[in-house]
């Protein structure tokens, strides 16, 4: 077995714990804006049909999860949760380290039904993007309306950010927003928030 | 040049406690805060600000807002400096430092003046007329029109200013910070909706910023304007927007506006300088006011000569007289309010010269009541004066207003004032496919049908008076907000409670008349900034340019920065007058966004420079640069290019690598090529109709090579597939093509066949790969894995193996790209730098050798492998590229089957893919080169096809290339020809195949 300090998530080359311990607890408190990265979290890719119980109950057993089949929600269930990704797509997301036992458990549920889940969860890191400018920043890149009317915690979407393909979902009221984006995108991404939240007050988050 | 100061005690919105210092041409002035750049040059006495585009003609402010076509400025200094600023919008900073524009040496003393002198030779149309012939001399024309035009100067440095953009969001959109809008404003903000309220000015409340005597509500209109803006500013869902035009209406109600968030502060300040909103709004309100129309007399352009409304805007607003004595001309009676609030502060009225025979109503008599001299049926004729006016000739008008019955009065005067009715701001509306209408009463366009989601209110719709405004607004925003959904209480309507004075009717004349012939003597002018005269309307109007597109075209009417805000309604009417025709009939032109010019910097926001485009990068993407590799853009992808050691260049480097792969052990980042996952009961079914190939046959754990085309036969993508399981397979695309690969799958998938049973999902970047290529390869990799046995038989060529490499878990696949013995190890993305990192330091007794995407092009070419997109251009089909081999006979379909059967697809002599080796071993041809068989001394020459890829290869011992050819392959042996601008290239024409031709070396 490899040992995990030889892992190394998209944006270990920004040394974001090491800017994170730096920082004096006044600034964090004075922040306006929280920014981290999210990594090694367990992602699978789940298609299948939600017309058919089967493949609903299949799920259920597997992962104790109802998938949402309302566009762009998330259905969270203990420590997972589902993101509607498309009308026969989602993304289970949940603590890094499930994915092999989680995506072996689905396959096996889903014998014989034309559904499939597919481990992705090196594909792709996560991105916190937290405070009171949170809505202001993403608003610069994000076409999507994110007014607490229309976007919510508990809601999703993909959509683009600075170029690149991103899944977002909000996670509370702060507003706490998580951004999925592909790794090779993540520098690049992660460069695009800093720079726009240039007249904010930035903590990083770890 | 003396001092002048026409500054009023005791008016304006000023703030005279902040006096503040800007310099003009060269020469400093004192404004204050609440100053525009040319109410200060006015207060100065400045009233020389620059020169018109064509004739030179001296110019000062006409306006004072965003229609100003005279008063245009350069801007700032160095690399901030920025052209064509209208000063009528640029708010006084201290330090400002602007100049005038179109003038040399000087805007007092101008050489360019000649061409008003030789303007008879300068009618309409004399570009098209005079520069057409001969055609080819058009560049060398245009650069002398160019820089005789010289309407400012474009920076020569980047710009240091930071840019914002944003999108945004709300129910209701209000355009316009006027009565109109903010009644608009209330209304739907009360009622609960999300609101924008944006407004061009530094202040919202429009034309109630220079009203003295109305009250709303009860107070005065100005402290209505303050108490309605402090009750929006509580609103949590509100938004005021200041200093933001809104720029464009498009479809669907997306609204772009450019707020100027520091401008008005000067260079330097906190913040980003401006910000680019592209808003979506459920509703929009458009309440964008009128835009008076100037007069079209003899000579209406001299510096002093300004719209009515600007002469009380500066005097109300700005505590500003426009001159010391001042000269009213109109058709209409809001220009009389001008004259009796300059005449109150104690500013001589030289006369009122009015086009109406009946002048008469409240407005009229008050003046006369003053001491005003009234001139009825009268029209100024000429004026006097070089750097501002110094007097003008009046004649009395004959009954029906097309001559003047003579008699010339001079009457003394350094200001006029001219008024020739209001124009309907329409520029939003129309931008939205609004249709127009032509209202009678205002002479001029309205609103006409509505557009779904868009009302407008106000003096847009022709509605002057502001109680009319106010209600209309109001009712607009509560329709808006209650279409948007929002249907809380919005209250009463604002009243008026002290109104101003009716108006009684105008009298338009178009073209006013003078005792000379139009065209001599003065210039009419109608568009101030283009330099179009009514004179060369008409001549438009004889040589057939009747059309008013037509018209524009060739006066250039209406295209100057300023589009024509004050000039399109006149010249159109004139136009119509011509033609014997209602103006309706004559019609408008096109109105495009923007409505006023938006800098560049602002629509890129922070997208540029490195942010410009995604930057992707591979898990290792550290470690390369660490060795000081220089990148290959590849898509957004950046890949390792060669690894350069001290004092080598590119051909040392690649040389280096490319024998170092044959010899021992070279490692290749191949992170970015594409991977689909596919699983389902119909993957193979998939893989048969989109490959060229056949794959039901392929047993577990094998791979294979895969060419895609398109339904037209050519070839559009490559790569290797695996089969993991009985019902799923891992395909493999080229680095470029991964995303568009995916979307032909799922196009087949979700239109064609969308019964089958496959899911493709994208696993690109679920790994980390790393190719390991060269007769060391297998000792090198042994000494990492305990778990996959790795000789020929336990793992042969085109096979997949399970296990783990450093510890890692990993996927390794011997397939190969150079023709060695390759191990294609996938891991974790995020193990894959660890496994970079062992590999290397493992592989340093092997002298393991990083190499780029150059070398790998340099060993793929010498076997003879595509590159798609390099060999191919999406005219090439397999047989074209002598890979007939990989076409099934026995599929009874695939994607480009049918294809092959066309005529021109089956044909023998297409461009074929060969090889092509110099008569000069040691040459080089470029890319790209043409090849021909016979030779001329100069083109044109019969082309035959061109080299698609050309190395020096130190393996081979000779340059390498390989090209599309015509008929290529029936030509083997010949000797073709490829000829540069310095020399010609000898070749002759191979198999595309140059090294290890038996393919012993796959296996080590």
């Amino acid at each position: 077995m490899v040992e995990s300090y030889r892992r190394r998530s998209p944006l270990a080359s920004f040394g974001l714990p090491a800017r994170a311990a730096a920082q004096s607890p006044e600034a964090v408190a004075d922040a306006d804006l929280q920014l981290g990265e999210r990594p090694h979290r367990c992602q699978i890719n789940l298609r299948g049909n939600p017309q058919d119980g089967r493949f609903l109950e299949a799920v259920r057993n597997a992962a104790g999860l109802a998938l949402p089949t309302e566009p762009n929600r998330v259905a969270a269930a203990g420590e997972l949760k589902a993101l509607w990704l498309g009308p026969d797509e989602w993304l289970i997301l949940g603590p890094g380290g499930r994915e092999t036992e989680l995506v072996g458990t689905l396959a096996r549920g889903l014998q014989g039904q034309h559904a499939g889940a597919t481990d992705v969860s090196e594909a792709r890191t996560w991105i916190l993007v937290a405070g009171g400018r949170a809505r202001a920043l993403l608003a610069r890149g994000i076409p999507l309306d994110l007014h607490p009317r229309e976007f919510r915690p508990g809601h999703c979407a993909q959509t683009g950010l600075a170029g690149a393909n991103i899944i977002l979902q909000q996670t509370d009221d702060r507003p706490s927003y998580e951004i999925g984006v592909t790794n090779s995108f993540a520098d690049h991404l992660w460069h695009w928030l800093e720079r726009g939240a240039i007249d904010y007050r930035v903590a990083i988050s770890v | 040049m003396t001092r002048r100061n026409l500054r009023l005690a005791d008016r304006g919105r000023l703030d005279r406690s902040q006096p503040i210092r800007f310099i003009f041409n060269g020469r400093t002035y004192y404004g204050y805060k609440g100053d525009t750049l040319a109410s200060a040059l006015i207060a100065n006495g400045v009233a020389l600000v620059g020169r018109s585009f064509k004739y030179h003609r001296p110019r000062g402010i006409m306006t004072a807002g965003s229609e100003e076509p005279n008063g245009l400025v350069q801007l700032g200094q160095g690399a901030r400096t920025e052209p064509n600023i209208r000063a009528t919008q640029i708010e006084l900073y201290d330090g400002l430092v602007a100049a005038s524009q179109n003038c040399w040496p000087s805007v007092g003393f101008d050489l360019g003046a000649t061409n008003n002198l030789l303007s008879r030779f300068f009618p309409a149309g004399f570009y098209y007329k005079t520069f057409m012939w001969p055609a080819s001399f058009w560049m060398k024309y245009e650069y002398f029109i160019r820089r005789a035009a010289g309407l400012g100067k474009a920076p020569g440095e980047p710009d240091p200013d930071r840019y914002d953009k944003t999108y945004a969001h709300c129910d209701v959109l209000v355009a316009g910070g006027g009565p109109a809008g903010i009644a608009a404003a209330l209304a739907a903000a009360r009622a609960g909706a999300r609101v924008v309220l944006a407004d061009e000015q530094a202040e919202f409340g429009g034309q109630l910023l220079h009203s003295r005597s109305e009250e709303i509500a009860g107070r005065p209109a100005v402290d209505w304007v303050a108490a309605a803006v402090a009750e929006l500013s509580t609103m949590p869902e509100v938004t005021l927007l200041r200093r933001t035009t809104a720029f464009a209406y498009q479809d669907h109600n997306f609204v772009e506006l450019v707020e100027r968030v520091t401008d008005h502060l000067g260079p330097g300040a906190d913040g980003p300088r401006q910000r680019y909103w592209r808003l979506r709004a459920r509703q929009v309100v458009l309440a964008a006011g009128a835009i008076e129309r100037p007069l079209v007399f003899a000579d209406n352009d001299r510096p002093g000569i300004m719209l009515a409304s600007a002469g009380r805007a500066y005097a109300n607003r700005y505590g500003v007289a426009v001159g010391d004595k001042v000269l009213v001309f109109t058709g209409n009676d809001s220009a009389y309010r001008a004259a009796l609030d300059l005449a109150e502060a104690g500013t001589a009225i030289a006369a009122i010269v009015d086009l109406r025979p009946d002048a008469g109503g409240p407005l009229v008599a008050e003046a006369r009541g003053k001491g005003i001299e009234v001139l009825a049926a009268h029209a100024v004729t000429a004026t006097r004066g070089s750097a501002r006016l110094e007097g003008v000739t009046v004649m009395p008008l004959n009954a029906a207003g097309d001559g003047v019955t003579g008699g010339g009065r001079q009457i003394a005067c350094d200001a006029l004032l001219m008024s020739g009715g209001w124009n309907p701001a329409i520029h939003l509306f129309s931008h939205n496919r609004g249709k127009l209408r032509f209202d009678e009463r205002v002479q001029s366009f309205v609103p006409g049908e509505p557009v779904r989601g868009c009302h407008t209110a106000g003096a847009m719709n022709g509605a002057f008076e502001t109680a009319d405004c106010l209600a209309q607004g109001f009712a607009a925003g509560r329709k808006a907000a209650s279409e948007a959904g929002a249907s809380g209480e919005a209250g009463s309507v604002p009243t008026v409670t002290r109104a101003e004075p009716a108006e009684s009717p105008d009298r338009v004349l178009w073209i006013v008349p003078s005792d000379k012939p139009l065209g001599e003597g003065g210039k009419h002018f109608v568009d101030h900034q283009n330099d179009v005269t009514a004179a060369d309307v008409a001549l438009a109007h004889r040589e057939g340019y009747r059309s008013v597109e037509h018209l524009k075209r060739y006066t250039t009417m209406g295209m100057g920065t300023d589009q024509g805000k004050t000039s399109n309604v006149n010249a159109l009417a004139i136009m119509a007058a011509l033609r014997d025709r209602q103006i309706p009939e004559v019609g408008h032109t096109t109105f495009r966004p923007p409505f006023a010019p938006v800098t560049i910097g602002a629509f890129s926001g922070h997208d540029k420079g490195d942010l410009f485009d995604p930057i992707r990068k591979t898990p290792m993407h550290g470690w390369h640069e660490k060795t000081g590799a220089p990148f290959e853009d590849v898509g957004q992808w950046k890949r390792a290019w060669y690894y350069p050691k001290p004092g080598e260049d590119m051909h040392a480097a690649v040389a280096r690598e490319v024998k170092a792969v044959r010899a021992g052990v070279g490692i290749v980042d191949a992170s970015t090529l594409g991977k689909i996952d596919i699983k389902g009961s119909d993957a193979a079914r998939l893989l048969n109709m989109v490959y060229t190939n056949a794959w039901s046959k392929l047993e577990i754990g094998r791979c294979r090579y895969g060419l895609m085309c398109g339904e037209d036969g050519m070839v559009f993508d490559d790569g290797v597939t695996t089969r993991l399981g009985e019902q799923h397979f891992l395909m493999s695309t080229t680095t470029g093509n991964a995303a568009r690969v995916l979307g032909w799958l799922e196009e087949w998938l979700q239109c064609e066949w969308p019964d089958w049973q496959v899911h493709c999902t994208s696993v690109t970047e679920q790994f980390a790969t790393v190719g390991l290529n060269g007769p060391m390869a297998r000792k090198l990799l042994a000494e990492l894995t305990d778990d996959i046995p790795l000789d020929d038989a336990a793992f042969p060529f085109m096979s997949i193996r399970e296990g783990h490499v450093a510890g890692i878990a990993a996927r390794v696949m011997r397939i190969s790209f150079t023709g060695e013995l390759t191990f294609e190890i996938n891991v974790a993305a995020s193990y894959g730098l660890a496994l970079w990192e062992a590999l290397m330091a493992a592989g340093e007794k092997y002298g393991i050798t990083p190499y780029g995407t150059e070398a790998m092009h340099v060993l793929r070419a010498e076997k003879g492998f595509i590159i798609v997109g390099q060999e191919t251009d999406g005219t090439q089909t397999p047989q074209d590229l002598d890979m007939a081999w990989i076409v099934s006979k026995q599929k009874p379909d695939h994607l480009g089957k049918r294809s092959f059967l066309r005529t021109d697809t089956a044909r023998p002599d297409r461009k074929h893919l060969v090889g092509l080796l110099t008569e000069n071993p040691s040459e080089v041809i470029p890319e790209g080169g043409q090849v021909v068989a016979e030779l001329k001394n100069q083109p044109p020459m019969t082309m035959l096809g061109h080299v698609t890829s050309s190395y020096y290869s130190p393996n081979v011992g000779r340059s390498i290339a390989m090209a599309v050819v015509k008929n290529g392959r029936n030509r083997m042996g010949d000797t073709v020809y490829v000829p540069l601008v310095d020399r010609v290239i000898r070749a002759k024409v191979t198999e595309p195949r140059f090294f290890d031709l038996e393919g012993a070396r796959l296996n080590g």
